[in-house]
């Protein structure tokens, strides 16, 4: 019985916490924040060569072997820190090609994916929050090779990819070279500019299907992502429940610091009781993606939808309690309070994500 | 992350389901003694065996194991599958034992515990009094040292079991004096005597489970204190390393949730099974998101116990964490239940009869209850907020020590 993490994974958390305290501290958040592509390729190519650019890949192909949830852990760390990095979707799009690719496909497009050399990301959503396996509607072509035609929305940081996974009919997976004929690439302002968005839209576009593919490599590319974008709202909702007790120390008025009266005491209580025990519930849906696959894909759900909820509120409340500042752009909740609308938004909203559940636990 | 027991504990588990197949229910003619007796005769089975009474020293009638939580989590589950007694629940067994174990007098612990643990002697608590609620040490029952006996007089509130039990273990002021908390005594007290009454106080339920106690010139021999006159407070907090089962935390959390489930099969919202309503549906995804979370945080403070490292804040939650699913299972009941939630509580509370309307409004109101006792929900976030951020104490608080 051990139900927490190993010393090895508190280690890889620390040591990409402290790269991203030194190579992104606030300072440097903020520049990316208010930037007009939001992109930093250094600061990637920095974690890319700490072997996160493909932490859950194969040695054979240049990954470093570990799980899903060493992949989890580091997402946690990356949500605390509000790191501006395509790590969520050059993830879930080495996990489709390493899920739904032929041998041949794997070896010839993750090597440089996991040396950072080359950026994916996955398209997904279809207008009207069509973001799943079983809702992906844009034609596959027949066979390996053809085209085309449709668009994806919120693309994160399709601006900036070398390559899309695009989610097609049936469960299937195609990759679209960002450079190929009929791809257009339209930026959308979304509010999280941590992680830019994109409309990608195909006309005629070649593609190449994912030999192996079918529904069940796409379900378990969206549990990953499902399990990523929980642990990220750990880890941010973390982080502002820390950031509203700092301020709660050093902020004063009426000749106290604030910390000092109870309705705040009570409401930081409240957002820490939201958030601190439900740590297990990422990693666990983390855990069962390697050891307990009967139950992945329920967890996976439950994780997303009960922590991106939590993840939101505390955002609300830790802005509340930074009274005016917090509603500035100059104040940092708001880095925060932004990123937890993409992790609730991203892959499918928490009431989705609760009727599923309910769905699979014969309910 | 290892969810498993390992093999050693697999095996062990083995051994306890072979001692309780071999041991409950009674068979034979263990089976012509009454109830009680039956699970008086298993208990000294199960302690011989080193299933229960695990921190307790065999001269007072204990099984004296080493601290292995792990075993306990196991004997734990295996118990509640067979429906086996364990030790007899009660705040006798739960705080009085350790406390003596910890401080108190060999004769102490001679005359009380064995008697305790095998459930001859019944106690009841006396700390609340009607001015003393969350700030209990401002308390002002008086004790006053005449000749060789301490003489008692004021009032006890919120006291369980005052009707049945046989003594009381007392937070007295005795130290007129001293300050707050250092004028405090923590004395033994006999209920049956003419000085004490019991006056039952029927709470929102209907049901009696509390009482009142009223000591006038109420007596008890001078060396029924535990630690010295003073020390009260400190014995009162007095808590021993025991064998803290954190899965068992989060399975009435479970079973509450599973009966909700039942519920929803059972009751119709606009002509269709309530299980099937989409509100509802999301109402207990929604359970489930914190019961789970409850459940995982139950291991992992298991786990850290295990490993001898602090679990850090979130170990000053659980209270709180219990109290807030249960108002939430409450209300999501009600919305269940329609028009069946005005009905009156049943007087045998939950669980008994199976999840009935009556059972489930009995669950509404009293977790409202739960919410209050043992440190109200707000002193919850007063605690978590000072002891566990590190913000300062309440000015009040600090001005009246």
């Amino acid at each position: 019985m051990d139900f927490d993490l190993s010393d090895e994974q508190r280690l890889l958390q620390e040591t990409v916490g402290q790269f991203l305290e030194n190579e992104c501290p606030m300072s440097r958040l903020r520049e990316l924040f208010d930037d007009e592509s939001g992109y930093d390729p250094i600061l990637w190519k920095g974690l890319a060569e700490m072997g996160l650019a493909g932490i859950h890949l194969p040695g054979e192909y240049g990954g470093a072997e570990m799980e899903i949830l060493d992949l989890a852990v580091v997402g946690e760390t990356i949500g605390r820190a509000a790191a501006p990095v395509p790590f969520l979707s050059h993830s879930l799009a080495c996990q489709a090609i390493l899920s739904a690719g032929s041998d041949a496909q794997k070896e010839r497009m993750l090597p440089s994916l996991a040396s950072g050399e080359h950026l994916a990301t996955v398209a997904f959503a279809e207008a009207g929050g069509q973001w799943l396996p079983d809702q992906w509607t844009l034609p596959a072509p027949n066979g390996t090779t053809g085209t085309i035609s449709g668009a994806k929305e919120i693309v994160e940081f399709g601006e900036q990819a070398d390559y899309f996974v695009v989610g097609l009919a049936g469960g299937k997976m195609g990759v679209v070279n960002r450079n190929a004929s009929g791809v257009e690439i339209q930026r959308v302002e979304g509010a999280d500019r941590t992680r830019r968005i994109a409309r990608v839209s195909f006309d005629s576009t070649p593609v190449e299907i994912l030999e192996g593919g079918g529904m069940e490599a796409a379900e378990r590319v969206r549990d990953v992502g499902l399990v990523l974008l929980a642990a990220d709202a750990f880890g941010g909702a973390s982080k502002l429940v820390e950031m509203s007790v700092e301020y709660a120390k050093n902020r004063e008025q009426f000749g106290v610091t604030i910390g000092h009266f109870q309705g705040l005491k009570h409401q930081l209580s409240n957002m820490a009781i939201e958030i601190e025990p439900a740590r297990g519930l990422y990693w666990y849906a983390a855990h069962a993606l390697d050891h307990v696959p009967e139950e992945a894909t329920r967890t996976a759900a439950l994780a997303k939808s009960h922590l991106c909820d939590r993840y939101s509120q505390i955002a609300r409340d830790a802005t509340e309690a930074h009274g005016g500042i917090g509603y500035t752009w100059e104040g940092d909740t708001q880095i925060w309070f932004k990123r937890a609308m993409f992790d609730r938004v991203f892959l499918g909203t928490p009431r989705h994500h609760k009727d599923r559940l309910a769905d699979m636990s014969g309910w | 992350m290892d969810l498993s027991y390992g093999s050693e504990l697999e095996a062990f588990r083995e051994e306890v389901q072979s001692f309780l197949a071999a041991n409950w229910p009674l068979s034979g003619d263990d089976l012509k003694l009454s109830r009680e007796e039956q699970t008086r005769a298993f208990r000294r089975k199960a302690t011989d065996a080193g299933y229960i009474n695990r921190s307790i020293p065999k001269k007072y009638g204990g099984s004296e194991q080493p601290v292995e939580p792990l075993k306990g989590a196991v004997i734990g589950e295996e118990f509640a599958k067979a429906h086996a007694p364990t030790e007899p629940r009660g705040i006798g067994t739960m705080m009085l034992v350790p406390t003596l174990l910890d401080r108190g007098e060999e004769w102490q612990k001679e005359k009380f515990v064995r008697a305790t643990i095998e459930g001859d002697i019944v106690w009841c608590q006396g700390y609340s009094e009607p001015g003393s609620g969350s700030d209990l040490a401002s308390l002002k029952t008086k004790g006053e040292l005449i000749g060789d006996e301490w003489v008692i007089n004021g009032q006890k509130i919120w006291t369980s079991s005052a009707k049945e039990a046989h003594f009381m273990f007392c937070l007295v002021r005795t130290e007129s004096d001293a300050k707050k908390h250092a004028g405090i005594s923590y004395l033994l007290i006999d209920m049956d005597q003419p000085g004490i009454d019991v006056r039952p106080l029927k709470q929102m339920t209907g049901s009696n489970e509390f009482n009142e106690v009223f000591f006038t010139d109420a007596k008890t021999p001078k060396d029924w204190i535990v630690g010295k006159p003073g020390e009260g407070w400190l014995v009162s907090r007095t808590t021993l390393k025991h064998e803290r089962n954190g899965i068992g935390a989060a399975a009435g959390t479970i079973n509450l949730l599973n009966g909700l489930v039942e519920l929803a099969r059972e009751y119709k919202i606009d002509g269709r099974p309530a299980i099937e309503d989409k509100s509802i549906r999301r109402g207990l995804a929604e359970l489930e998101g914190y019961v789970r979370s409850h459940q995982y945080s139950g291991y992992f403070q298991m786990t850290k116990d295990l490993k001898d490292e602090n679990a850090g804040v979130i170990q000053l939650m659980n209270k709180l964490n219990s109290t807030n699913m249960g108002h939430m299972i409450a209300k999501l009941a009600m919305e269940i239940l329609g028009d069946d939630g005005l009905v009156a509580p049943s007087s045998h509370g939950m669980g008994v009869g199976g999840s009935g309307a009556a059972g489930w409004i009995t669950q509404y109101m009293s977790s409202v209850g739960v919410a209050i006792a043992g440190g109200t929900a707000n002193i919850q976030r007063n605690v978590i907020a000072e002891r566990g951020f590190g913000l300062p104490r309440d000015s009040a608080a600090n001005r009246s020590k």
